[in-house]
C-alpha cells in the first residue's frame, strides 16, 4: 500500500506542470540546497573552535542561544514548509483504513528537508565535541533530545499551518524576548539554558523530550483522523468577506480602477501577503551592512546594494509577478476593454508607493550616520526611477501562474526564473553599485551619490518608452501567457 | 455582426475546429451543440482572441479580433470561473466590471436591481468572497456580469450547467428577452438541446470540430437534434 502511495507521489511530483523548467532553475535549486547544507556543516564544525576562541564554553553557549534556534526554525517552517496534502480525497473512499493516509501524510512530513537539515548542523558539532573529549553518553543525551525537539517543532507546525496568529505570537515573542536580554530585563536563555545543559550532563532527561514527541505525534494522528471528512479537516476555511471603498484612490484618476483591485489582490490573499512580509524582513536586511556585522560587505559600495536592497523589497517581490498575480483570472482581462498603460501605470504606482513606504521606515538607519541615509535616499530614487520598470519588464517573461490563496511557494516559485529575468534584474543591483563607486573613487562619495540619483531620475524619463516595450511583449506573448496560466499545480 | 472566415484550428496536427464560413447577423440568438470534444470551447475562445487559430480569422462587428482591441467594448463573455476575480466579493466584482466598461455605480446597481429574483438572495450582501460561493453562484455572477455596459454581442459557454431548475428557467428568460428586445447578439452553447432549442433562433451543431447542421429552430428542431445525436437521423 505504501508504495502504492509513492508511486502517485512520484507521479504527482514529475508530471507537475511545473517540473518541466528548465535545467539550469534546477542546478540553481541544488545549489541553493548545497548551499545551505555547506553553511550548516560548517557552522557546526567551526562552531566550537570560534566559542572557544571568544573564552566561551562551546557546549553552554550553544545551548543558551539553543530557544531562539528553535523559535526561529518554526517560523521558517510556517512559511516555507509545505504541508503534506497528498491529493486525500479520492482516497477516501478507497477500500483501506483511513489510518494509513494520516500515516503516510504525517510520515511524509518527517523526511522534510526542514528537519533534516539540522543533521548537518547537530552532528558535525557533536563529532568536534566528542573529539575534544566531551562524554559520549552526554552527547547521545543531548542529540536525541535536540531531534526530539524538531520533529516536535515538525509537528507543531502541522497544526500551525493556517494559523497565522501563533506565528505572529511567536515572531512577537522572539522578537520581545530577544529585546529584553539584548538590554538586560529579563534573560529567557537562564531558565532554557540549564534544560538543554542538561541533557547533556543528565543524558536520561533527553526521555522528556522524546515522550513529549510521542505524545504530539499520537495527538496529530488523531487529529487528523478525526477530522478527516470533506466538511471537517479537508474543507477549505472561507473568510467573512470585509468590503471597503477605497474611494479615496480615485485621486488616481482612470488607473484607480486597477489600483484599488491590486490593494485588495495584496491584503486578501494569502500568498500576496507574504510579499508584505517579505519587504519588512527586507527592511532589517540593512543591519548587515551598516552595522558592519559582516566585514566584507563593509566596502563603500556595499552600502550602496544595501540601500537598493532594504528600500526594494516590495518592489522585488510584488513588481516581478505582474501580471502573474492577475494570472486567475487573466482570460477576463484579456476580453475586457482594458488599457494596458493604465493597467501598468497602476502596478508601477503601487510598487513605487511601496517603495516610498519602505524607504520612510528605513528613516532609523540614520543611527549609523548620515551617508547611510543618503545612500537610502538616493538608492530608493533609483528603485523608483529605473528598478521599478525593469522589474516590470522581467514580470513580462514571467509566465508562471500563481496561487493566490496558498502562502508557501514564495521563495520557491520554480519557473519563476529564467535567463531573460535573471538578465534583467542585474542591473537594478550592480547598476547603482558600479555607478556609485564610479563616483566615490573619482570625485567622492557625494558625487557618488549624485551619479546614482541623476540615473534614477533619469530613469522616470524613459517611463512611456518601457512601457510601450511591455505592452509590447505582453501582446506578443498573449496566447502562450494564457495558456501557461491554465495551468495549475 | 460576427463572421468566421476559413476558421480552423490544430493541435499537433489533429485539428481540432475547422469551418468554413459562419455569419451572424445582429440580434440573432445563436446556439452551439455537439458533444464532448466537438470544438464548442475552442470556437468560443478563438472568437474572443484567447487562442490563436492555425488558419483564418473572425470579425466581430468589422473588427478582426486578433488585430485590435475595438471589439473587447461591445463584447461580454463568462467561459469559466477565470473570468470571475476570487479575491473580490459579487458587488465589487460587478463595480469593477461597470468601471472597465464606463458605468458608475449607480448604473451597475440599477442593472442589479432586475436580477434580484435570479440571485435568490444568496449573492448580493452576503459578505462572502467569490471564490468562497458554490459552483452555481458564481456563475450566476459571471452571466449577470456580462450584461453590464450595454454589450452588443454576449457569449456564454454552458449557461445551464450547474443551475439549478428555478435558476434555469429563469435563465431561459433572461436570454431570450435579450435578444428580442436588446437586439443584442447572443451566442451560447450546451449540452442539453431543449435548452437550447427554446432559447435560440438558430443552432449550429458541431462534430470534431466540423459543422455538420445549421438549423433555423423550428417546432421540428427539438426531435431533428434528438434524432441525430441519438444516431438514428436516416440521410
Amino acid at each position: 500500500m505504501i508504495k502504492r502511495f509513492l508511486n502517485l507521489e512520484w507521479k504527482a511530483f514529475f508530471r507537475s506542470a511545473s517540473f518541466q523548467v528548465n535545467l539550469f532553475l534546477k542546478i540553481l535549486m541544488g545549489l541553493g540546497a548545497l548551499y545551505f547544507i555547506f553553511v550548516f556543516v560548517g557552522l557546526g564544525v567551526g562552531l566550537f573552535f570560534g566559542l572557544q576562541k571568544m573564552e566561551l564554553e562551546p557546549l553552554v553557549t550553544v545551548n543558551k542561544f539553543l530557544i531562539y534556534y528553535f523559535v526561529a526554525d518554526l517560523i521558517a517552517r510556517y512559511f516555507f514548509q509545505k504541508m503534506p496534502v497528498i491529493n486525500i480525497k479520492p482516497m477516501l473512499l478507497m477500500p483501506f483504513k483511513k489510518s494509513k493516509i494520516v500515516n503516510f501524510a504525517l510520515g511524509k512530513t518527517a523526511l522534510s528537508f526542514f528537519n533534516i537539515i539540522h543533521a548537518f548542523f547537530f552532528i558535525p558539532f557533536s563529532i568536534v565535541l566528542l573529539a575534544q573529549g566531551y562524554s559520549l553518553v552526554g552527547i547521545i543525551g543531548w542529540h536525541l533530545g535536540i531531534m526530539a525537539l524538531i520533529y516536535i517543532n515538525n509537528f507543531i507546525n502541522v497544526f500551525l499551518n493556517d494559523e497565522t496568529v501563533f506565528v505572529v505570537l511567536f515572531g512577537a515573542a522572539f522578537i520581545i524576548l530577544g529585546g529584553l536580554q539584548y538590554y538586560g530585563y529579563f534573560d529567557i536563555t537562564a531558565y532554557t539554558g540549564p534544560f538543554f545543559q542538561g541533557l547533556y550532563e543528565t543524558p536520561w532527561l533527553a526521555i522528556i523530550p522524546m515522550v513529549v514527541l510521542v505524545g504530539v505525534a499520537y495527538y496529530a494522528f488523531t487529529y487528523f483522523i478525526k477530522r478527516l471528512y470533506l466538511d471537517a479537516g479537508l474543507s477549505k476555511k472561507t473568510q467573512t468577506a470585509t468590503t471597503e471603498n477605497m474611494e479615496w484612490l480615485d485621486r488616481f484618476g482612470k488607473g484607480s480602477t486597477f489600483l484599488k483591485n491590486d490593494l485588495k489582490l495584496i491584503l486578501r490573499n494569502k500568498r500576496s501577503k507574504t510579499t508584505i512580509f517579505m519587504s519588512v524582513l527586507f527592511l532589517f536586511y540593512g543591519l548587515l551592512f551598516f552595522g558592519n556585522a559582516i566585514e566584507v560587505y563593509s566596502g563603500p559600495f556595499w552600502r550602496m546594494f544595501a540601500a537598493v536592497f532594504v528600500t526594494g523589497g516590495f518592489l522585488f517581490s510584488f513588481g516581478q509577478f505582474v501580471p502573474s498575480w492577475d494570472s486567475a483570472y487573466y482570460p477576463l482581462m484579456m476580453t475586457q476593454n482594458i488599457r494596458y498603460k493604465e493597467y501598468l501605470r497602476s502596478k508601477w504606482l503601487l510598487v513605487v508607493i511601496g517603495t516610498a513606504i519602505s524607504t520612510i521606515l528605513c528613516i532609523p538607519y540614520l543611527y549609523f550616520g548620515w551617508e547611510v541615509l543618503a545612500a537610502i535616499l538616493v538608492g530608493a530614487i533609483f528603485n523608483m526611477g529605473v528598478n521599478a520598470h525593469l522589474v516590470l519588464l522581467g514580470g513580462a517573461y514571467i509566465k508562471t501562474p500563481i496561487d493566490l490563496t496558498s502562502g508557501k511557494k514564495a521563495f520557491g516559485d520554480k519557473s519563476a526564473f529564467n535567463i531573460k529575468t535573471l538578465l534583467i534584474s542585474l542591473p537594478k543591483m550592480l547598476g547603482p553599485m558600479a555607478l556609485y563607486a564610479i563616483g566615490h573613487f573619482t570625485l567622492g562619495p557625494v558625487s557618488g551619490f549624485a551619479l546614482v540619483a541623476i540615473a534614477g531620475l533619469a530613469g522616470f524619463a524613459f517611463r512611456n518608452k518601457v512601457f510601450d516595450m511591455i505592452i509590447k511583449i505582453y501582446k506578443k506573448e498573449k496566447y502562450k501567457t494564457l495558456q501557461a496560466y491554465k495551468q495549475k499545480n | 455582426m460576427i463572421e468566421i472566415h476559413n476558421l480552423s484550428k490544430n493541435y499537433n496536427g489533429v485539428s481540432v475546429l475547422n469551418l468554413e464560413r459562419i455569419s451572424i447577423p445582429k440580434g440573432q440568438s445563436f446556439g452551439l451543440v455537439g458533444n464532448n470534444g466537438a470544438g464548442k470551447t475552442t470556437l468560443f475562445s478563438s472568437l474572443l482572441d484567447l487562442i490563436q487559430p492555425t488558419t483564418g480569422y473572425v470579425k466581430n462587428g468589422g473588427y478582426e479580433v486578433n488585430k485590435g482591441e475595438e471589439w473587447k467594448t461591445h463584447t461580454a463573455s463568462f467561459i469559466d470561473e477565470s473570468f470571475l476575480i476570487g479575491y473580490l466579493t459579487p458587488e465589487e466584482y460587478f463595480y469593477f466590471i461597470g468601471d472597465l466598461r464606463g458605468e458608475n455605480k449607480a448604473d451597475v446597481d440599477a442593472l442589479l436591481a432586475g436580477f434580484e429574483d435570479f440571485f435568490n438572495d444568496e449573492i448580493i450582501g452576503k459578505r462572502k468572497y467569490l471564490r468562497d460561493l458554490s459552483k452555481g453562484n458564481q456563475k450566476k455572477v459571471g452571466i449577470v456580469a456580462t450584461l453590464i455596459g450595454n454589450p452588443d454581442v454576449i457569449i456564454l459557454d454552458e449557461p445551464f450547467a450547474n443551475l439549478d431548475p428555478t435558476t434555469q428557467i429563469r435563465l431561459k428568460g433572461i436570454i431570450k428577452k435579450l435578444a428580442t428586445d436588446k437586439n443584442i447578439t447572443v451566442l451560447v452553447s450546451s449540452h442539453d438541446l431543449q435548452h437550447v432549442t427554446e432559447v435560440c433562433e438558430r443552432i449550429v451543431v458541431l462534430e470534431k470540430g466540423e459543422q455538420v447542421k445549421d438549423i433555423m429552430t423550428s417546432p421540428e428542431t427539438l426531435k431533428e437534434l434528438e434524432s441525430y445525436f441519438s444516431g438514428e437521423e436516416v440521410i
